[in-house]
């Protein structure tokens, strides 16, 4: 297990220098001179000169990349050319929300959709059934902003049980400290802003968690079909265990493997979802940030946003990996 | 296994006929789209007094502009049906493109294995290390905004998986015996790719090729959403989505609401018939 974990850990570091090595080349493979680009149009000479030597344009490529590579190592990734503040800092500043959005996003995912998919399994060809797969086929084929639009639509503007946007109300203050409005509102014992901060999460969650739910019933449903019909299961009916018994004890229990795997790989995609269903709900995270400054050409934003999201990303993946192997020892150091 | 066997065999499966008529009808919008149209998609100048009026369930609506119209007072029904023009041309071109290079890439890993598979199965690697959307964006970013970059963008997103796919099943082929006949009896490499394992890998790229065209058409429409595809006054399904759903706190929700159904039902049976074709063309791949 150790030496597994110590060999995929090294097999990261060939991709996380991959990665940075793309992301540093965006830059470099935009038409022109980045100089030029980073100072604007209406720039004189002796700014874009300046620009040069400051961010060090003036050396070869792969001093350049080295030297970036170090700053990013040491958490420096450079300033936003919009804003001017370090863009780490603006991404710690706005990461907590996109973080909190995603794990209630899954948190709804998982619970609504491993419950669908054992009840679909094991109630085959019921209507419950036939309704679920309805939904999953909806769920994956579903534009998630449009999705989102439509919860808007209906939730918050016509029945007005929602807040339209946002992450908390403006006449609630809150108190930062972790930046998960959820945990700091409990800290700080402030009823109001909890209530506002769930308030204002639900719509963006359902909107987000949908197509990984979708994913998660069809996969729970039939990883459950393949092991109800497996012998022990036939043993145990035949013993006279309870049903409940036999699906709830035994039979989710080898189901739920393969279920692990989906929700590792859904969590990069909802990541990725994280842009459009920000974008939706004016939601202050990352997602709208490099979004923002993609449309701004604000590069080492985009650079810094996308380094950290394709980090996060891998780290994932390999967490889940991990997990697989932990829960499942039948499966080992391959 | 014959042509007619395997007809009978898809027409049996529900869902994948219910997928087919949906991607019929795409097609079909997308051919005829100047001839069904009722309206000019894209009048200029607009006719800002025909602004956000309902369709054929109210009496206020204008005749001949079944679905309303949009903020800028211009027909919704047509606009989605030359969106279907542009959807499915950018989804086409964007599978294209991934496949195009895929084929390429995979065959060539497949095929020649060592150190070429390694390093082209590493770059693959690489590349999954980013969540599609975000890959597109980047790219994005670097060649420029617009419908037809965007293609291109998530052209070059598919490629990995692509590559992949193909590789697999040229390695499998590669295996065979006949191929091994072909090499001895002195057929070249370009020969034995092109006449043997070509044909017969063709059965994934049909399958994840369809599948690939829904993804891609959901993503241009995102890309379009998020500005950075399709630019106005383009109709195009994902930023006609954008432009139209901050008029539904005044109650106009036509606007935005149509043209997400017609990005659903075409994602959902392109969906439906590659998961069809699948469970035809190629059983060992069912889920």
């Amino acid at each position: 297990m150790k030496w597994y974990i110590t060999k995929r850990l090294i097999m990261l570091i060939p991709v996380l220098l991959g990665t940075s090595i793309i992301v540093f080349s965006l830059i470099h493979l935009t038409p022109g001179d980045p100089a030029r680009t980073m100072a604007g149009e209406h720039a004189s000479e002796e700014t874009i000169q300046r620009i040069r030597e400051k961010y060090g344009l003036d050396k070869p490529l792969y001093i350049q990349y080295l030297i970036w590579l170090k700053d990013a190592l040491k958490g420096d990734l450079g300033r936003s050319i919009v804003s001017h503040e370090s863009v780490t800092k603006e991404i710690f500043d706005r990461f907590p929300n996109t973080f909190e959005l995603t794990l209630v996003a899954m948190l709804f995912a998982v619970i609504i959709g491993v419950f669908a998919g054992i009840i679909s399994a094991s109630k085959q060809y019921s209507i419950f059934d036939y309704t679920v797969m309805g939904i999953a086929i909806f769920g994956v084929s579903m534009p998630i902003f449009w999705l989102g639009i439509m919860l808007m639509m209906i939730f918050g503007v016509y029945l007005r049980w929602f807040p339209i946007g946002g992450r908390i109300s403006m006449m609630v203050s809150i108190h930062r400290i972790t930046g998960f409005y959820i945990i700091d509102s409990i800290i700080t014992g402030n009823t109001e802003a909890l209530l506002s901060t769930l308030h204002h999460l639900i719509l963006p969650s359902i909107a987000l968690g949908t197509i990984p739910m979708a994913t998660i019933a069809r996969v729970t449903r039939s990883s459950m079909l393949e092991v109800l019909r497996q012998d022990f299961i036939r043993t145990e009916r035949a013993k006279g265990l309870p049903e409940k018994l036999v699906i709830y004890k035994h039979a989710v229990r080898n189901a739920l493997i393969p279920v692990v795997t989906v929700i590792g790989l859904n969590f990069g995609l909802l990541l990725a979802g994280a842009i459009l269903t920000e974008t939706v709900f004016s939601w202050p995270g990352i997602g709208r940030y490099i979004i923002n400054a993609v449309k701004m050409r604000d590069y080492p934003a985009v650079q810094g946003c996308v380094l950290f999201f394709a980090f996060l990303f891998v780290i994932v993946n390999l967490l889940t990996d991990i997990l697989y192997i932990y829960i499942d020892p039948r499966i080992r150091y391959r | 296994m014959n042509g007619s066997y395997l007809i009978k065999r898809f027409m049996r499966n529900k869902s994948a006929v219910v997928g087919l008529v949906l991607v019929l009808l795409l097609i079909f919008g997308a051919i005829f789209a100047d001839k069904i149209a009722p309206n000019n998609p894209t009048p200029s100048p607009p006719n800002l007094s025909l602004k956000l009026k309902p369709g054929f369930w109210s009496d206020k609506g204008v005749p001949g502009m079944p679905l309303g119209t949009d903020g800028l007072g211009r027909c919704v029904y047509s606009r989605i049906l030359y969106g279907a023009r542009v959807s499915l041309a950018s989804g086409f071109i964007a599978v294209g493109i991934a496949l195009a290079l895929g084929i390429t890439l995979g065959v060539i890993a497949g095929y020649f294995g060592g150190w070429v598979d390694s390093l082209l199965m590493r770059i693959v690697d690489v590349m999954f290390a980013f969540p599609a959307l975000l890959l597109a964006i980047v790219i994005v970013t670097v060649i420029g905004q617009g419908l037809f970059k965007a293609m291109v963008a998530i052209g070059i997103v598919y490629t990995p998986q692509m590559a992949r796919i193909i590789r697999s099943s040229v390695l499998y082929i590669k295996e065979m015996e006949y191929i091994e006949i072909q090499r001895a009896i002195g057929s070249s490499h370009l020969r034995v790719i092109l006449r043997h394992i070509l044909p017969n890998s063709i059965a994934p790229v049909i399958v994840y090729g369809t599948l690939m065209l829904a993804t891609a058409i959901l993503d241009c429409a995102a890309l379009g959403f998020l500005g950075l595809g399709a630019q106005p006054p383009t109709p195009e399904w994902g930023a006609m989505l954008s432009r139209s759903y901050s008029y539904i706190v005044g109650g106009a929700w036509w606007a935005a609401t149509f043209p997400g159904i017609a990005i659903l039902l075409a994602v959902m049976g392109l969906n439906l018939l590659g998961d069809g074709l699948r469970d035809i063309l190629d059983p060992r791949l069912k889920d």
